[in-house]
């Protein structure tokens, strides 16, 4: 890895998930943007090829000529992420990823997420295991948000989910890795990629997520929420590749007193 | 007939497939997944599988999100 890192293109050093392979470490969603066309400019700013998108009920009656997303973020050219996001139940999250899979031709990669309280969106664990073992069983490629506990990423990979993704912080906070230690066990013990999915503010907090050894991360409110959601777009595209090369060039260890750069040997004062 | 399309009241013909009501909507050709009562109806089925007073169909598709 390291020296695909060191080759003339960065783009060597993908990462897979199950039968896939990805160049790209960023995933963005599709929420919160003014409108398609910047939707469309930020994700081509990011360089993702994973891109979330939410099953909601088609309005009924309105205009047929109407855009739809997909119009502008083509399956054929970006890998889609159905989620499961506004769903408390198991029930409701298992309802959602089979329609994404109809409405998708059959794509079975989808975002498993299950809430468990609106004020934090943070998730309902316990449901959320109960959803990743039947979307497992029922065939379906299962990338799970869930909460940044080593052991129950743990039980979710052992469920085969083919990532887990612990949030950073709340979703839509901004307020960055909140608990870089759980991060970081939860990364060395993992076997499938761990992405960190939410909570991510500004590009710092992207190239802190990977730094701490992160396969990628996904976000959807930094950018989409930013004064300039493109320009930002792209922040996040450099962030997340500058602290995966930090993570793979090995930083320095933290210490407490100086360390001279310059020789102490051959002083003339 | 009465049936619910995405909780809203519905009148169809009797007998109406589930095309019938795709057209009655003008989605022929949109992408969208459909549900009756529950369960997946795949696009194959659309053509042959009678709606039936009552039934709770749920029509979507993606939008944005994170």
């Amino acid at each position: 890895m390291a020296d695909a890192a060191r080759s003339d293109s960065p783009r060597e050093d993908t990462w897979r998930m199950g039968d896939r392979s990805f160049a790209s470490r960023l995933l963005v969603g599709t929420g919160k943007y003014r409108d398609f066309d910047e939707t469309r400019d930020a994700i081509a700013a990011s360089g993702a090829e994973i891109v979330t998108v939410a099953i909601r009920r088609t309005n009924i009656g309105q205009d047929p000529g109407e855009p739809n997303l997909l119009d502008f973020l083509s399956p054929d050219r970006y890998t889609i992420l159905p989620n499961t996001a506004g769903c408390y139940t198991a029930v409701d999250a298992v309802r959602t990823c089979r329609l994404a899979r109809e409405l998708l031709d059959g794509h079975n990669l989808v975002k498993l997420e299950v809430l468990g309280d609106e004020k934090t969106l943070f998730p309902d664990v316990p449901a959320t295991l109960e959803a990743a073992k039947t979307l497992v069983d029922d065939g379906f490629e299962v990338m799970v948000y869930t909460s940044d506990d080593p052991i129950i990423a743990k039980r979710l990979e052992e469920l085969g989910c083919v990532s887990v993704m612990p949030l950073a912080a709340p979703i839509g906070s901004g307020l960055g890795v909140r608990n870089p230690y759980n991060i970081l066990e939860i990364v060395e013990n993992a076997g499938v990629p761990i992405l960190v999915d939410a909570g991510v503010g500004t590009a710092s907090d992207a190239a802190v997520a990977m730094e701490l050894g992160c396969d990628g991360v996904l976000m959807n409110t930094a950018i989409a929420g930013a004064r300039d959601p493109v320009l930002m777009a792209s922040a996040m595209n450099k962030a997340v590749q500058a602290g995966r090369e930090a993570f793979l060039a090995g930083r320095i260890p933290r210490k407490r007193y100086a360390s001279a750069s310059s020789p102490v040997d051959g002083t003339f004062f | 007939m009465q049936v619910t399309v995405n909780g809203e009241s519905t009148e169809l013909a009797d007998g109406c497939t589930a095309l019938d009501l795709v057209r009655q909507l003008g989605l022929e050709g949109r992408r969208f997944a459909m549900e009756v009562n529950g369960e997946i109806l795949s696009r194959s089925a659309h053509e042959t599988h009678r709606l039936t007073p009552g039934d709770r169909v749920e029509v979507v598709h993606a939008v944005g999100g994170g």
